[in-house]
């Protein structure tokens, strides 16, 4: 029998390798999988994980996709390093889009450079302060932020059918459930930037926070701060670090970044809001999160990975008669893959010792 | 307002069939807290369960052993999670939102040649005279034998949690893992088994979903339902009969919503949807408020990893 | 009276340390026995031997003439051994009869068990009702069902671990009642405690442990606090407190602090008062669980309370944080090295910056400058001899001695005011304690003020001006430390808080 034995420090090797065997190990399992399916393991791989790198106009997609997995997850980690689990990001996503959304739609028939910056703000507000719900719950109540931050989701998927069925419901829109398109009104659609890179300006925007999240887990006493909650709260404390400001600022920090996804998706790639407008990214988000071993640079390459999964797994719906849903086996796969290997950073696995 | 669009009975048989699903997904997740885990994948069980159950089901011409099947997919998907959180001792959350999207996934994987297939008939129960009372007969005594199950697992989960010693050993590692294993219990093992009961029943409730209530294949059929499994166990205080209060609830708001409409009364569907997901908060909020009520309270270690430090 | 139990030539060694050395006492059937020792003398690890959670590396006992050696407790519970921990191992929302059931090995059925707890608990003045949760009960209750659920094992042999150190004194006196006629049924108690007036009005034998032998056996019917004092001490104490010092200002005052404790397993602090002047060490003496860490808090501004009740270089900062603290130059140090002076996971850099961010300016305008945070890092680790392969390694990794320089030396390099440290040389060589109290010293030298709580009185005696104990969330009155009698200290440990101020 085997037994775990703890290592004196963490491995570093293994903090940097874990993520790459979980993505091999995905690779090989996943193989097995489509072969015991019938399906040709060999294309159905390349397509999943390679294709979508090669190609070039895959890879302008990629960016595109990768971009809200980014932005949310890099929000999402503030927290989760703190012990902060906040699992209601899609329902922040949304009300961020439906916040940002209802200005640009209140100002429809002007023009002006400032309408999108300000529907943006608008968006990082609204989802700032329905992360602050479960937040203040916690700090005042002790409430389990996980269920409240989930239950909220719904709440959110519920409001968002109500907004679109009356008060943000197009008017010459034939009575349908949706809104207007705020992607082909020019002062609310967001521009592009870097077209064949698939950079639009919520790509730059994105980049530039993952810059400030860098910076600040980096180089600034906050990020510290956050840090030390997470290893140790009783030596936070020690260092006079409050911990209701810390649960406050990971969720609102958080539930901002989300806001903004929102509402980059809902002024560029979506167009209109409608019942169907949320796609999962807040859930996706937080496995980009821990395959990204909650770190910048590592989210920024995690959530790359994973948007090549769909885009990937776009295409093999298409020529392997693969369900798209299937994509989400591979994701599940590598976060279970990821999980398991963590293990190895602070124990060595070593053979039981013979009692003597 | 008219009334005679509406006929109650068959709103509330519709109303218990549609709870039922959820009513077993939550009684099984139930134990896994109560044992102080908290498994978030049970809307990935739950699809498992729908395809395999279906799978067994059409293979073999009988929804019983569907049934069991669905169970049994759901458990030994459960697995996964137990080994990792386990013995592995990794992030319950992490793992349990990794086993969601993995069941989701692989269910469609597994279900693609399925779609638009019928599966057998699951027979409802007749007992003759009573079956054929004119209002009791439909409302008590011709559901589908899976409903009456699902009751008689709620109080056999009582039963067991509250009567049995097996039953309190496992309440004791959900509430104070390391008094429980100084006491000579192994934690590990008592959590193992109880996520695999939540998985079956997380399957079982699965594949009424696609044996009974829909009844088809379709991938992502069960459409969220695994989550309010989750809000239930909270709403129902980790309390068995409740979640029966709970799922029957929950499963209602959709019921209640056409009928209302069928009323000619138009209280916005969506801000009614949303009541029991606040309720749930605000129940929470009230639980966690008061930490002296501690039989209302969660269980005290759920979520925390077990580290045997011998 | 018979033998019940008899302990032979006892030993067990940890690394780096011999818990026990060649222990051998009886223990007579239905006798209270005591076992008496300050801390870290080597009563739990005997203890632990005697249950089954610890196996010897020599020596033998033996029960009622056969040879004993439990491989676990509950095979200890079954030759009719039961012991009662310090920390309970109770659920809180279970019942009384839930959680007895859980603690037996052989548990009968609901119906019988209740019955059996209220006819037991009635019986030997612990009354209980079955049906309670845990939750609901006060510490003293809880402690009951503790017992009751050893009592219904029918034990020949009951230990108790500090048993009164979380009662009132109505409920200590319920307890004797329920001891004494344990005893006259013939149950002997093993009554492990350092409360020598407890000892004195309680137990018919005691043995008394020092740094893992024992140093003594008596009766304590025929002596005194005083000769149980000195017994326990050693008599050895070599008092060379510090050459006559000259106080000056005073730098802090404590007034009637008052600190409820918010845990049910804490301290209350009532009423302490102090005043500690500039140059001066002030030795805060007292066995564990008697309100350090409380104090501790309550002085860095983990613990907040009255402004007034603590004032700093006069300025009244009882409510304030511990950064506000750290600005005015009260700093401290508390007693667990990993997971509360420093973070485990952290490099030592990381944990520099964990106190040193204000006084060394080490993040100005929320920017941190690590590579002077590094600097920092490195002067600690030169000046006090840590030994590390670097400062980048985590917390962890550093051994205890290494770790608690780097702690204190943290501290003294941020030029305090006052410092309080709490336990400063526990679990470290000796070699590193010498440079730690070496250090203490010349920072009192040097002006600063310094608050030094501890349990090994060699080390109190040998650097502090001033001594008091800490007695169930109380401070006796600060004596000079020169001059100062065993039986002083003793008795102050024991409870008597005025000291030998009016001997």
């Amino acid at each position: 029998m085997l037994r775990l034995e703890q290592r004196p420090t963490p491995s570093r090797a293994m903090l940097y390798l874990t993520p790459v065997m979980a993505v091999l190990a995905t690779m090989l399992v996943g193989g097995v999988l489509f072969w015991a399916m019938g399906i040709d393991p060999f294309k159905a791989i390349y397509l999943l994980f390679i294709d979508p790198f090669v190609d070039s106009y895959n890879l302008s997609q990629l960016f595109v996709k990768a971009s809200p997995l980014i932005l949310i997850a890099m929000g999402l980690s503030l927290g989760f390093r703190a012990g902060v689990w906040n699992i209601g990001a899609e329902g922040q996503f949304i009300v961020g889009a439906i916040a940002g959304g209802a200005v640009g739609l209140a100002l429809w028939g002007s023009t002006g450079w400032w309408i999108l910056p300000l529907m943006a703000l608008a968006a990082a507000l609204g989802g700032a302060l329905w992360a602050l719900v479960p937040a203040v719950l916690k700090i005042r109540f002790n409430a389990n932020e996980i269920l409240v931050s989930l239950m909220l989701v719904y709440v959110a998927e519920h409001f968002l059918a109500q907004m679109v069925q009356g008060v943000l419901r197009a008017p010459d829109g034939m009575g349908f459930p949706e809104s207007r398109n705020l992607a082909r009104n020019d002062p609310t659609s967001l521009p592009d930037v870097f077209p064949a890179l698939g950079i639009d300006a919520g790509g730059v925007v994105m980049l530039i926070l993952l810059a400030a999240a860098f910076f600040l887990l980096q180089k600034h006493a906050l990020g510290f701060q956050i840090k030390l909650t997470g290893d140790s709260p009783r030596a936070a404390r020690f260092a006079g670090v409050n911990p209701s400001f810390i649960i406050a600022i990971c969720l609102g920090l958080s539930g901002a970044a989300a806001g903004l996804a929102g509402l980059f998706e809902l002024t560029g790639a979506a167009g209109k809001l409608t019942i169907d407008f949320p796609v999962g990214y807040g859930f996706t988000a937080i496995i980009v999160a821990f395959l990204g071993r909650l770190s910048p640079v590592g989210i920024l390459l995690a959530g790359v990975v994973l948007a090549g999964t769909y885009i990937g797994g776009e295409n093999a719906q298409f020529l392997l008669k693969m369900p798209a849903a299937a994509v989400t086996v591979f994701q599940g796969m590598m976060l279970f893959f990821l999980l398991g290997f963590e293990i190895l950073i602070n124990y060595r696995i070593k053979p039981m010792r013979r009692a003597v | 307002m008219d009334f005679s669009s509406l006929n109650a009975v068959a709103m509330i048989v519709l109303l218990i069939g549609a709870a039922t699903p959820i009513l077993l997904a939550a009684i099984g997740e139930l134990v896994v807290e109560k044992s102080g885990v908290l498994n978030l994948g049970v809307e990935g069980m739950m699809i498992i369960g729908a395809v395999t159950g279906f799978i067994t089901a059409t293979t073999t011409g009988s929804p019983m052993l569907g049934f069991v099947g669905g169970a049994i997919g759901g458990a030994a998907v459960s697995t996964l999670f137990a080994f990792l959180t386990q013995y592995l001792l990794s992030n319950q959350v992490a793992t349990g939102l990794a086993l969601t999207m993995f069941g989701l996934g692989l269910a469609a994987l597994m279900g693609r040649s399925y779609n638009g297939i019928k599966p057998p008939r699951t027979e409802r129960l007749e007992v003759p005279g009573l079956s054929d009372l004119p209002v009791l007969g439909e409302l008590f005594f011709s559901y589908d034998p899976i409903i009456y199950f699902s009751l008689v697992l709620v109080i056999a989960v009582w039963w067991f949690l509250n009567r049995t010693r097996a039953g309190l050993v496992l309440r004791a590692c959900g509430e104070n893992h390391d008094a429980a294993h100084s006491l000579g219990y192994n934690v590990q093992l008592i959590r193992f088994g109880a996520i695999m009961f939540g998985g079956a029943c997380a399957g079982l409730g699965g594949a009424y979903v696609s044996l009974i209530r829909v009844p088809q294949w379709t991938e992502g059929m069960t459409a969220g339902v695994g989550w309010i499994a989750l809000a239930i166990v909270v709403f129902a205080s980790w309390k068995p009969w409740r979640v029966i209060l709970g799922a029957y609830m929950f499963g209602g708001i959709t019921i209640l919503q056409l009928s209302l409409q069928a009323l000619g009364i138009s209280i916005s569907g969506a801000y009614l949807s949303m009541t029991p997901y606040i309720v749930t908060i605000v129940v929470l909020v009230i639980m966690s408020a008061d930490r002296k009520r501690a039989s209302l309270n969660a269980p005290a270690c759920l979520g925390r990893s077990f580290h045997a430090s011998h | 009276m018979r033998v019940l139990l008899e302990i032979k030539h006892l030993s067990k060694s940890y690394p780096g340390v011999k818990a026990n050395d060649d222990i051998s006492f009886d223990i007579q059937e239905g006798e209270i026995h005591a076992l008496l020792g300050e801390n870290g003398a080597g009563k739990s690890t005997l203890v632990k031997m005697i249950y089954g959670l610890v196996k010897p590396d020599e020596g033998e006992m033996i029960l009622n003439g056969a040879p004993y050696a439990p491989a676990k407790p509950s095979v200890a519970r079954g030759s009719g051994v039961s012991m009662v921990f310090q920390h309970f191992s109770l659920f809180e929302a279970l019942t009384v009869a839930e959680n007895i059931t859980l603690g037996m090995d052989d548990a009968p059925n609901r119906k019988e068990l209740s019955e059996k707890i209220r006819e037991v608990s009635q019986n030997y003045g612990l009354p209980l009702d079955p049906d309670r949760l845990i939750g609901d009960m006060s510490v003293g209750e809880r402690q009951r069902v503790e017992i009751i659920r050893c009592l219904l094992q029918n034990p020949r042999l009951l230990i108790m671990d500090e048993p009164t150190s979380v009662l009132t004194p109505q409920e200590v006196e319920v307890l004797f009642g329920t001891l004494r006629k344990l005893s006259a049924d013939g149950v002997a108690i093993l009554y492990i405690s350092h409360k020598l007036d407890e000892i004195l009005a309680l137990c018919d034998h005691a043995t008394i442990l020092r740094m893992g032998k024992v140093v003594d056996t008596c009766t304590p019917k025929e002596e005194t606090a005083k000769s149980l004092a000195e017994m326990m001490i050693g008599g050895e104490l070599e008092i060379h407190a510090a050459t006559e010092f000259n106080p000056g200002a005073d730098a802090l005052v404590v007034e009637n602090l008052e600190l409820p404790s918010k845990d049910p397993f804490g301290t209350s602090l009532k009423d302490v008062s102090f005043t500690l002047r500039k140059g001066e060490i002030l030795g805060i003496g007292g066995v564990a669980g008697n309100g350090q860490d409380e104090v501790l808090a309550v002085l860095s501004g983990e613990e907040k309370v009255s402004a007034e009740m603590i004032r700093l270089d006069g300025a009244p900062i009882g409510d304030t944080g511990p950064n506000r603290r750290r600005e005015l130059g009260l700093l401290s140090a508390p007693e667990e090295r990993l997971g509360h002076a420093a973070a485990p996971m952290m490099s030592l850099v990381q944990n520099a910056l964990l106190t040193g961010k204000i006084r060394k300016s080490l993040a100005p305008r929320g920017v941190v400058n690590y590579r002077k945070t590094a600097g920092f890092a490195q002067d600690i680790v030169q000046q006090f001899d840590v030994r590390t392969p670097g400062v980048q390694v985590a917390a962890k990794a550093l051994s205890g001695g290494n770790l608690q320089k780097f702690v204190i030396g943290r501290e003294v390099l941020q030029g305090p005011e006052v410092l309080v440290v709490n336990q400063p040389t526990w679990g470290v060589d000796a070699a590193a304690a010498a440079s730690i109290r070496q250090a203490l010293r010349q920072l009192a030298e040097k002006g600063a003020a310094v608050v030094v709580i501890s349990q090994d009185l060699d080390e109190l005696m040998e650097i502090s001006d001033t001594f008091a104990v800490l007695s169930e969330g109380r401070l006796s009155r600060p004596q000079p430390a020169k001059g100062l009698t065993i039986e002083e200290i003793g008795l102050m440990m024991g409870g008597e808080l005025e000291g030998a101020a009016d001997a």
